[in-house]
């Protein structure tokens, strides 16, 4: 026990916990900055929000709740199965740590492919700004929407949900690392560093989603004919 | 961090209320609030993301530096918005 603690004590550190604890805090850093990414855009989308309530609210009434639901729901157990691979680290359970990364990869995995079947759905429905969006359907809305904030609202959708996809492509490269630093046996009950801030990281994306929600899809009052795929 | 390990049943209470206030979240989308779903939903995200960082993020038990980083982030996050804010929608009054 104590020669493997040597092995993974940088230098610089007095002990195993003041180095996990900048390792945390390192992370938590990390997540401080994309507080800021993300909420630069939901800073711009609240201006328009509050300016043009009417354009956006018809807007969020018509992308695809039940789509966007059932990836929250999808993401909120990837984040359940994350926080179970770091346990089943801290716990030396190894068949449960492999089982419950895949799981997580296997959720996050689906959480995009809904999102690709959603950005087609959106496509078909007329719902790309600019390339493929139909001004007169908006203005015969009672009360009519004005086609141009509409459009803003999709520019902000499509901006919120890319960057949202973005990260979770590179929460996926990291989890399959994991898999392969697993495999080789370097995480274990002393070494769980790697994963427990890497979990870090899949529950801020996770957070970000929480607040996409409401924002995108929920602002808009829908009907139960919404629900479709 | 401390060298607590939380149990998986924590997780698992969590994770079941999680899921009910998404529940709730997307039912009140089918009533005719007007302004108040953003409000409502915004607001049930903010119980959402507290649950997933004090648990899902062992925030609870982190230590202090970690806390500090956290309450930073929030802190700009706040800045940013208000201070932005407190120009654009203002801006209405202005007699030009």
């Amino acid at each position: 026990m104590a020669s493997a603690n040597y092995s993974i004590l940088a230098h610089h550190f007095e002990n195993l916990e003041q180095q996990r604890e900048t390792e945390t805090m390192g992370m938590w850093l990390f997540l401080a900055t994309e507080i800021l990414i993300f909420g630069a855009i939901f800073t711009g989308y609240t201006i328009y929000r509050v300016r043009y309530p009417r354009d956006f609210e018809a807007a969020s009434a018509h992308l695809n709740l039940l789509i966007g639901s059932i990836n929250t729901i999808v993401l909120l157990s990837s984040s359940l199965t994350m926080a179970l691979s770091v346990h089943a680290t801290r716990v030396g359970r190894q068949k449960m740590l492999m089982t419950c990364l895949t799981l997580t990869i296997v959720l996050g995995a689906t959480f995009l492919g809904l999102k690709a079947l959603e950005y087609y759905s959106d496509y078909e429905d007329f719902l790309v700004p600019g390339l493929r969006f139909r001004p007169g359907e908006w203005t015969e809305l009672t009360p009519p929407a004005n086609p141009q904030h509409v459009q803003l609202m999709l520019a902000f959708y499509y901006i919120m949900t890319g960057m949202h996809a973005v990260h979770m492509l590179v929460g996926m490269g990291l989890l399959v690392w994991l898999v392969l630093r697993a495999r080789q046996g370097m995480l274990t009950p002393v070494r769980y560093m790697a994963i427990e801030v890497i979990g870090l990281y899949w529950h801020f994306v996770d957070i970000v989603w929480i607040f996409l929600l409401p924002l995108l899809y929920l602002t808009g009052t829908h009907h139960g004919s919404d629900l479709h795929f | 961090m401390s060298e607590s390990i939380t149990p998986t049943r924590t997780y698992y209470r969590v994770f079941a209320t999680l899921i009910a206030l998404t529940l709730l979240t997307v039912g009140l989308s089918f009533l005719e609030l007007g302004a108040w779903h953003t409000t409502a939903g915004v607001l049930i995200g903010v119980v959402k993301a507290t649950l997933v960082a004090l648990f899902f993020m062992h925030l609870l038990h982190s230590s202090r530096a970690s806390w500090l980083a956290v309450l930073a982030g929030l802190f700009w996050l706040l800045l940013l918005m208000t201070l932005t804010l407190s120009d654009y929608l203002t801006r209405p009054m202005l007699a030009y």
